[in-house]
C-alpha cells in the first residue's frame, strides 16, 4: 500500500494525540515520548495497539520499543551504560536516527530520550516498504 | 467472596465479547450520600463494574492463570444519571490481546424499569428499541488497558487475594448462562 511521508506523519499524530491526551501541536517530530509528551510503560502498548489498527500492520513491541529488552541483558548493559554490544543493537534497531550525541555517553537514563515521534513514523515507513 | 460488581454475564463468547448486568439498589450506601435526596451511581463505579466484565473476558483468554489488573483508562465518556432501580447493561469486547497486555472497548446501556405511562412521556427511547415497560438508553463509552503483570514487574508475585478475577469467580457469574457455555449446575442448584 503506496502512502506518503505526509500521511504516515499525519496518522501516528492522531494516535499519539488519542493514547497521550496530548495536543495536536505538541506532537512535533523531535518531540519525545516519555519527556515531552508524558507516555508510560503501559502507553507504549497503548500505543502499539493503536498503530498496528491505523496501518493494519503487526507490529513487536520489542522492535519499536526497544529499551526494556535492552535493558534486561547483562551482556548489553554494563554500569548503566550500553556496552558496544548494547550499542550496536541499538544501532540495528533505530536506524534512521542519529546516535552520535548517545554515543558519546550512552547512559540507559538517557535512553529515553531517543524515542521520538520521528522514531515510529521511521518505523511504521520501513514496516509499509517491506510489506 | 470477593467484591463484586457485576451480577452476572448474560453473553459469553471466549477471546471476543462478552455482556454482563449489573442492577443498583439503593440498598447500595454510597448511594445516600451521593447525593443527598438525589441518588445516582457514581461514574468511578461505572468504570469498576466495566473493568471487571472487561478483566474477565481478558483473563479468561489465559484461563486465570495470569493476573490481569486495570492499567489504564483509554477513554471513560458519561451520558446520563444511573439510578436505584435501573439495571446496567456491560457490553465489553476485546480490541489486542499480547503477552503482557489488552485493550478493551465497552458501552453501558441502561435499562429502566418503568410504568408505560413514564415510558411514553420520557424521551428514553431515541437509542433503541423499548422492551415492553423498559426502555435502553445509552450511558457511557469506556475503552481500557490492562496488563498481565506476571509478565511485566520482572516476575514480582502478587497475593491470589489481590485479584478480584479468578477461575472459580467467573464460574459463578456465568450460572445463569445456558449449560452449553461453561456454566456450572452446582453453583445454580446452590442459587435456588
Amino acid at each position: 500500500m503506496a502512502m506518503s511521508r505526509d500521511e504516515i506523519v499525519q496518522k501516528v499524530q492522531e494516535v499519539l494525540v488519542d493514547a497521550l491526551g496530548v495536543d495536536d501541536d505538541e506532537v512535533t517530530p523531535e518531540a519525545t515520548l516519555m519527556g515531552d509528551l508524558g507516555a508510560e510503560s503501559i502507553d507504549f502498548l497503548d500505543i502499539v495497539f493503536r498503530l498496528e489498527k491505523a496501518f493494519a500492520i503487526k507490529i513487536q513491541r520489542e522492535d519499536l520499543f526497544p529499551a526494556e529488552s535492552l535493558m534486561n541483558d547483562a551482556e548489553l548493559i554494563s554500569n548503566g551504560k550500553l556496552t558496544e554490544k548494547g550499542l550496536a543493537e541499538l544501532r540495528a534497531r533505530l536506524p534512521q536516527t542519529d546516535l552520535t550525541a548517545f554515543e558519546a555517553d550512552p547512559d540507559v537514563n538517557k535512553l529515553a530520550d531517543l524515542f521520538t515521534v520521528n522514531v515510529i513514523v521511521n518505523y511504521v515507513e520501513r514496516n509499509l516498504n517491506a510489506a | 467472596m470477593r467484591w463484586m460488581w457485576i451480577d452476572k454475564f448474560v453473553e459469553f463468547k471466549s477471546g471476543s465479547s462478552a455482556v454482563a448486568v449489573k442492577n443498583v439498589t439503593l440498598a447500595e450506601e454510597h448511594l445516600h450520600d451521593h447525593f443527598p435526596g438525589f441518588p445516582v451511581m457514581p461514574e468511578s463505579l461505572m468504570i469498576e463494574a466495566m473493568a471487571q466484565t472487561a478483566g474477565i473476558l481478558v483473563g479468561q483468554v489465559r484461563n486465570f492463570e495470569e493476573k490481569v489488573i486495570l492499567a489504564k483508562i483509554k477513554k471513560a465518556e458519561f451520558f446520563d444519571y444511573v439510578k436505584p432501580g435501573d439495571t446496567l447493561r456491560l457490553e465489553a469486547e476485546i480490541g489486542s490481546v499480547a503477552r503482557e497486555a489488552a485493550s478493551t472497548s465497552g458501552r453501558i446501556t441502561l435499562i429502566r424499569h418503568e410504568s408505560p405511562e413514564q415510558a411514553s412521556r420520557e424521551d428514553l427511547t431515541k437509542d433503541t428499541t423499548p422492551g415492553p415497560a423498559e426502555s435502553q438508553k445509552l450511558i457511557a463509552e469506556i475503552d481500557l488497558m490492562f496488563s498481565h503483570i506476571d509478565q511485566n514487574l520482572a516476575g514480582k508475585k502478587f497475593p491470589e487475594e489481590n485479584f478480584v478475577f479468578s477461575g472459580s469467580t467467573f464460574e459463578s457469574l456465568l450460572r445463569y448462562l445456558p449449560s452449553d457455555s461453561a456454566g456450572s449446575s452446582e453453583h445454580r442448584s446452590e442459587q435456588q
